[in-house]
């Protein structure tokens, strides 16, 4: 069983995001897609100050295995970017959901994060690719 | 994840399940990629001993008065040249000298012993059956085979099976323990053997290695152990429309004595000295990751990556690539539309536990 904490909501493609108290949204990937990935030996940021639409790129994780698109779950401005990750990119496995970030967004329209996944929903998403 | 249901097991899955094994669908198996790090298996295989489960490799043993006839004609190295229970490695061609698979041959004292690959499983079984001679038969057999592979992996078997292995039993030869056979083989770069066995008895040898603290490894430390040992996977860095000459396993090509016609002969010979490209490694100290079909410049020409991981021996990036056979020194490789900076070595990156390129 991955962890899916309920203070997050999700996409599909297994990005989180988080509204923090200042305001910007915080993402990165899910427990479960770092346990797909296996060992993460490589992440690649976007920009800060880098403008980024709901459903773009934003940059791609590697693990010894493959690499995958990490997309952005709203639109928005990168405000900060995890820098710690380029020389330790295994606290994506370590602490998804901490230190494992990957970067920030100021978001245009909080609004939008109602519309992505709940931890519910998400969790169904999860079973399916499973099974 | 994809559908496993039509999958086949080996006889070590309730073993893999029970480890917590992320299983997959491997060449129409389900095996294990890890089992939690695969860096951290690689580790043990590099420093002390791990082991996997390679039960889906195909094991075709072939007797009889031509036996060895038609493996001469159908490897390109030469089994004339076994002695009793010794083995060596080569490629089955085809006719245009594309490798239609890789192989391990055993000359044991009544058969001849082929592993072959499991993603090739048919294919070599109709080539086989294609080219068989009147006195001799084939057949795959129904083993299980565990590899133990590092610097322990000896002394381990060695002192949970007394007398199953001399210390003396040279690379690439086996011997026979009850009914197993232990070759002392392997596909990591490490020292270690490959245990074939019966099914039946897969599952308590598996316990027993694990009993006495073989850590088990999964595909995904399969992959980065072999290649930093320079070692081909067939379908990346072989396939049946490449030269082995192209390949890095020219050496496993037996020219002598040249009246023996093996498949595949006429096309490579002129070849012979003068392929055109190389397969040869890449090391990039950059970040990011090298993968099999990227773009590589260098100053002789063109070329492209065959395979390319993560090492975890060298903390970056390697890989083999075909490149023109002039090819050295620095290149480039085209990762998502950038350009970044990597260089050409001689293969293998590791070897006993050994880092054999400068670290420039």
């Amino acid at each position: 069983m991955s962890d899916i904490p309920t203070d997050c909501k999700y996409v599909a493609t297994h990005e989180w995001a988080r509204l923090e108290e200042d305001g910007t949204v915080s993402v990165g990937i899910s427990d479960f897609a770092q346990n797909s990935l296996g060992d993460v030996v490589y992440v690649e940021l976007p920009e800060q100050g880098q403008d980024v639409v709901a459903g773009d790129e934003a940059g791609v994780v590697e693990s010894v295995k493959a690499a995958s698109d990490i997309y952005a779950p709203v639109s928005g401005t990168v405000v900060a970017i995890n820098d710690s990750l380029e020389d330790e990119p295994e606290k994506v496995n370590q602490d998804p959901y901490g230190d494992g970030w990957f970067f920030k967004l100021k978001p245009n329209d909080e609004a939008e994060l109602a519309e992505l996944l709940d931890a519910e929903a998400y969790q169904e998403v999860c079973d399916a690719e499973e099974h | 994840m994809a559908d496993h249901s039509s999958a086949l097991k080996t006889p070590l899955f309730d073993e893999h399940v029970a480890a917590a094994g992320k299983l997959v669908d491997f060449a129409g198996w389900m095996l294990p990629v890890n089992y939690g790090s695969q860096i951290e298996e690689h580790q043990s295989v590099r420093t002390a001993v791990g082991m996997f489960d390679v039960s889906h490799m195909t094991i075709i043993d072939v007797h009889g008065g031509d036996a060895e006839a038609f493996l001469r004609r159908l490897v390109a190295n030469d089994v004339a040249k076994l002695q009793e229970w010794g083995a060596l490695y080569g490629a089955l061609l085809n006719e245009t000298g594309g490798v239609i698979d890789d192989l391990i041959v055993y000359f044991l004292p009544d058969r001849y012993r082929c592993v072959v690959n499991a993603s090739t499983r048919q294919k070599v079984l109709s080539w086989f059956s294609k080219h068989s001679l009147p006195a001799m038969s084939f057949a795959e057999q129904d083993q299980a085979m565990i590899a133990v592979q590092g610097p322990q992996a000896l002394a381990t078997v060695q002192e949970l099976w007394p007398g199953c292995v001399p210390d003396s039993l040279n690379p690439f030869s086996a011997c026979r323990f009850g009914d197993w056979l232990i070759g002392r083989t392997g596909y990591t770069g490490e020292d270690g053997v490959e245990i074939m066995l019966p099914v039946n008895d897969a599952a308590a040898v598996w316990q027993t290695l694990r009993a006495a603290g073989v850590q088990p490894c999964g595909l995904g430390a399969r992959d980065t152990l072999r290649l930093e040992a320079g070692l081909n996977l067939y379908g990346q860095d072989l396939d049946e429309n490449t030269s082995p000459l192209a390949s890095n396993i020219g050496w496993t090509v037996a020219w002598q004595p040249p009246e023996r016609a093996f498949i595949g002969r006429q096309a490579i010979e002129p070849q012979r000295g003068n392929c055109p490209t190389k397969l040869t490694g890449l090391v990039m100290r950059d970040k990011g990751i090298l993968r099999h079909g990227q773009d590589v410049t260098t100053s002789a020409g063109d070329g492209i990556i065959t395979s390319g991981t993560y090492s975890p021996t060298l903390e970056c990036s390697i890989a083999l690539a075909r490149v023109p056979k002039e090819a050295t020194g620095p290149c480039q490789v085209e990762i998502r539309g950038k350009l970044k900076a990597a260089r050409i070595v001689n293969p293998p990156f590791v070897r006993n536990g050994k880092v054999l390129v400068d670290e420039a």
